[in-house]
């Protein structure tokens, strides 16, 4: 006998059919859906029958007709503003965590460290971009990683920090109660308990990385990159281009937030996040 | 000799700290942070910058030369900072009146504005969709899907478009500003007010209050806390909106983001311009901050985890 | 309040004995060693609101294979001199020996289990690996491990859900993975801080069985937490009651209901009188006591003095 009598009320998930899940999926999704297509059909009618300013906001089929013609150089500067961005993300993020590990050794080192890092989190680190341009030249893509990693470095810090410090009292009493050492603390305990805090960080610094390469861009830089593109193609008024890039921009974006959800889906399924909400 | 047992319980006892003197460590948090940072910036120059040049009331020169050769600590890439001071006294053009100082606080103040007012409209837009969704979840599935997705486009990088749309007025850098305000007020706001136990909200039923009476007696105060995290990201966030915003060509004369972009040009001639317009940008953000940070600790003193940052 | 003393005949019996009073029970196995000895402990914290005297004046013996209660209202302590015996706390003043050896050294030596109100259970692990924890912390090789883990799970009836994660488990079942967690290392003593408060009614009487189960099958010497009277008299062979803060030791009352308890000896009249006698003292009077007795009992037991 493995359950008492009587105590039968076991919250085990059943296996739902896929087709019904499917199915499911769909129907709550179904008022975004709506209002996805509503708003291309509205931009495309709109934009033809008001006679807008089409310079600034093109059609839909504008912009996906130059996503086509120019597709060639938006692949090479959207795979030269990835590289930016994720090279600086790689580097944010593991500087971000290892000062997050030595920190929460320490208790002191961690109180005067955190608000010093919330406060630069405060400041505006695209102003930095252009200094960063100065230093190591304009054209070298390092300049641009150099802002992403400061953008992505403080936000990393901090939640992984917290993760690692923010754990049950009881949890650590436990551990204590088996004797254990402050490293098997950290192994067991800390790190696991980090695990979500690091990924609701990536997700934000993913996000932070790729806007960060885009608008660092701005400030200059060599002309196979999108920012450049679209800054240039803007100063030339061929908006429909503009908006391609933009859109390649933040279809890059959505990629890099998806595959950040499907690692966490594998690294942490045990976490409440990862369960399907029953709607 | 204490156990970790009792640290913990200490320090959740003493976690309730008074806001005078939260604001006391963090001011001398910040100056020891500033002095570090000035001793790290002034030793790379020592170590390995180009030759330090001191005159005297004599006119003799003493000369030090540094050890190392780093390009990256030579006076163009990294100034000294006494020479940064003393660009922030000195006129901000040749034949100009107005000293840097002056001016890069009039153009803090023109950013300032643009950012406090599209923090503004976008706090408000964004706590009145929370509003919104909390009470229809027709609506929260409809839009929300395309709110998360909003944060991934880059709204940063069409800011300069928009600005220009706009007529390169005030308008369109507050619509930006808006814009990078309206999301995480938004969905922190929504997390907030979802936030209080259902408990809570049948007690309220039970005794027959109106949605609106629970919505403001109980949902509100639970969502302080998360909004404020929020606006403390939005706060930067616009101020980041509106210094990009400038950015675009024909846009205004003022703001920090135009004197970043002219200062860069001249960054040969006088590299601590740009590093001045920096530091004005870093403490507009800082001062925004601050401002914010206040604000919650008067608006939750008391509450559990107020403080936390 | 000291134990009873070592009498004659303590021979050595093996196997666990059924339908024996607890008197007997503490002379088997040798000699009546006592395995927990608290003297002359205080404890006093520093909040910022001031100082609490959180306990006063405790002097406790607790001996080999005994299932020991303590109970009291509120703030009386009672869970501050279980993390004392566990050396979770350190005491203001006085000492607490386990096994002979200074309670910090009987933390190191791994001689304690703890269970506590919430299950606390790692949720990235499954049952499994969470009762392995403690063998992981010592350093067990997997082989050990597995059929410790496999040996803990029958023992709390939980075989078929080890491969389970907490949150597919139920409140009462979460609590009987800690259980075995606690049990792991086979400690010689496990404390319990209010296992089963978090439970309604019915499972926590069940869990009461298990429990009495679990310890006549394991012989561990149990220091357990409780606010419920029934279940203090229900499990244990003695209940120790404390006063309102500072917490003192009020009484301590022999329950000498006959082993294996079982949900008959719930409706025994020994067991109601037993109850009554916890609450009476509980209440500031001794047993007997009548009624008009009571202002000025109550009265005593509020100024802190020992009814």
């Amino acid at each position: 006998m493995t359950a008492l009598a009587g105590e039968s009320d076991i919250t085990s998930r059943r296996r739902v059919p896929a087709a019904r899940r499917i199915a499911r999926q769909i129907r709550y999704q179904a008022p975004a859906i709506v209002v996805a297509v509503a708003v291309l059909v509205i931009w495309e009618l709109g934009v033809t029958a008001l006679n807008m300013q089409q310079f600034i906001l093109p059609r839909p089929s504008a912009i996906a007709a130059a996503l086509v013609t120019e597709s060639p150089t938006l692949q090479v500067a959207a795979g030269n503003t990835l590289f930016e961005a994720l090279g600086g993300l790689a580097i944010g993020v593991s500087a971000g965590v290892l000062t997050a590990f030595a920190v929460s050794r320490w208790a002191r080192v961690r109180e005067a460290i955190l608000p010093i890092a919330i406060g630069a989190s405060a400041i505006p680190i695209i102003a930095a971009a252009p200094i960063f341009s100065n230093w190591f030249g304009i054209l070298n893509p390092f300049s641009k990683m150099a802002v992403v990693i400061l953008l992505v470095y403080f936000p990393m810090l901090i939640n992984v920090a917290r993760g690692l410090t923010q754990v049950e009292p009881s949890a650590v009493e436990l551990m204590q109660a088996s004797a254990a050492s402050e490293g098997q603390v950290l192994r067991k305990v800390r790190i696991p308990n980090a695990l979500p805090y690091f990924f609701t960080a990536l997700k934000v610094c993913t996000t932070l990385s790729l806007i960060g390469a885009v608008v660092a861009e701005y400030f200059g830089g060599s002309s196979d990159v999108l920012g450049r593109v679209i800054v240039q193609s803007s100063s030339r008024l061929r908006f429909d281009i503009t908006w391609a890039a933009i859109t390649v921009a933040a279809l890059s974006g959505i990629l890099m937030y998806l595959v950040v959800l499907m690692v966490e889906r594998v690294v942490i399924p045990w976490h409440a996040s990862q369960r399907v909400a029953e709607s | 000799m204490t156990s970790s047992g009792d640290v913990a319980r200490r320090s959740r006892a003493s976690a309730a700290v008074s806001p005078a003197r939260a604001i006391l460590r963090g001011a001398a948090l910040a100056l020891l942070f500033v002095v570090l940072l000035i001793g790290v910036w002034e030793g790379a120059k020592a170590l390995g910058g180009d030759p330090w040049r001191f005159r005297d009331a004599s006119g003799a020169e003493t000369i030090y030369r540094p050890p190392f050769k780093w390009d990256i600590a030579s006076d163009l890439a990294l100034p000294h900072v006494w020479k940064i001071w003393e660009a922030l006294a000195a006129p901000v053009q040749r034949q100009q009146t107005q000293s840097l100082a002056e001016f890069l606080v009039g153009a803090a103040v023109h950013t300032g504005q643009e950012a406090a007012l599209g923090f503004l409209f976008g706090g408000v837009f964004g706590l009145a969709l929370a509003a919104v969704f909390v009470h229809s979840k027709l609506a929260e599935r409809a839009f929300m899907p395309y709110i998360v997705a909003s944060q991934t486009i880059p709204i940063l990088a069409l800011a300069p478009l928009i600005a220009f749309a706009f007529g390169n007025g005030l308008v369109g850098i507050v619509i930006v500003a808006s814009y990078l305000t309206f999301f995480p007020v938004a969905i922190a706001q929504l997390r907030g007010l979802t936030s209080p136990d259902p408990r809570a909200l049948e007690l309220m039923r039970s005794c027959a209050a109106s949605r609106w009476t629970i919505f403001w007696k109980v949902r509100m105060p639970a969502s302080l806390p998360y909004l404020f995290a929020a606006l403390k990201i939005a706060a930067t966030a616009s101020i980041v909106g509106a210094i990009v915003g400038e950015g675009n060509p024909g846009g205004s004369q003022f703001g920090l983001g135009r004197s970043i972009l002219n200062f860069n040009e001249q960054y040969g001639s006088a590299p601590e311009k740009l590093w001045a317009a920096i530091l004005a940008s870093a403490l507009l953000g800082l001062a925004f901050f601050l401002a914010i940070r206040i604000a919650e600790l008067v608006v939750l003193r008391g509450r559990p985890g107020a403080g936390a940052g | 309040m000291a134990g009873r003393a070592p009498g004659p005949g303590d021979e050595a019996m093996s196997g666990t004995p059924e339908n024996m009073a607890d008197r007997d029970i503490k002379e088997v196995g040798g000699a009546t060693t006592s395995v927990v000895t608290v003297s002359g402990v205080n404890k006093v914290f520093d909040t910022s609101g001031g100082r609490t005297n959180a306990l006063e004046g405790i002097d406790l013996t607790i001996n080999t294979g005994e299932f020991v209660s303590l109970i009291g209202p509120s703030g009386c302590g009672k869970s501050t001199l279980l993390r004392l015996i566990g050396d979770l706390t350190a005491p203001t003043s006085g000492t607490v020996t386990v096994n002979g050896k200074p309670a910090r050294q009987a933390r190191l030596d791994r001689d304690y289990g703890i269970v506590f109100q919430a299950p606390v259970l790692f949720d990235w692990r499954s049952v499994q690996a969470n009762v392995a924890l403690p063998l992981e912390v010592k350093g067990m090789s997997r082989r050990e491990r597995d059929e410790r883990v496999r040996a803990m799970l029958e023992l709390v009836e939980l075989r078929d859900f080890a491969r389970h994660y907490p949150y597919q488990l139920s409140g009462g079942m979460q609590q009987r993975v800690s259980i075995a967690r606690a049990l792991a290392l086979q400690p010689s003593i496990l404390l319990m801080d209010e296992p089963f408060g978090a439970l309604d009614e019915m499972t926590r009487e069940r869990m009461n069985s298990e429990v009495q189960r679990i310890w006549q099958q394991t012989g561990t010497t149990v220091v357990f937490v409780t606010h419920s009277i029934p279940e203090a008299v229900f499990l244990s062979s003695r209940v120790v009651v404390m006063s309102p803060r500072p917490g003192r030791i009020v009484r301590v009352i022999d329950v000498d209901l006959p082993r294996p308890r079982t949900d008959d000896t719930r409706e025994t009249a020994r067991y109601f009188e037993l109850i009554t006698e916890v609450r009476e003292t509980l209440r500031g009077r001794r047993a007997g006591e009548r009624a008009d007795g009571v202002a000025s009992a109550e009265r005593t037991m509020a100024e802190g003095a020992v009814g």
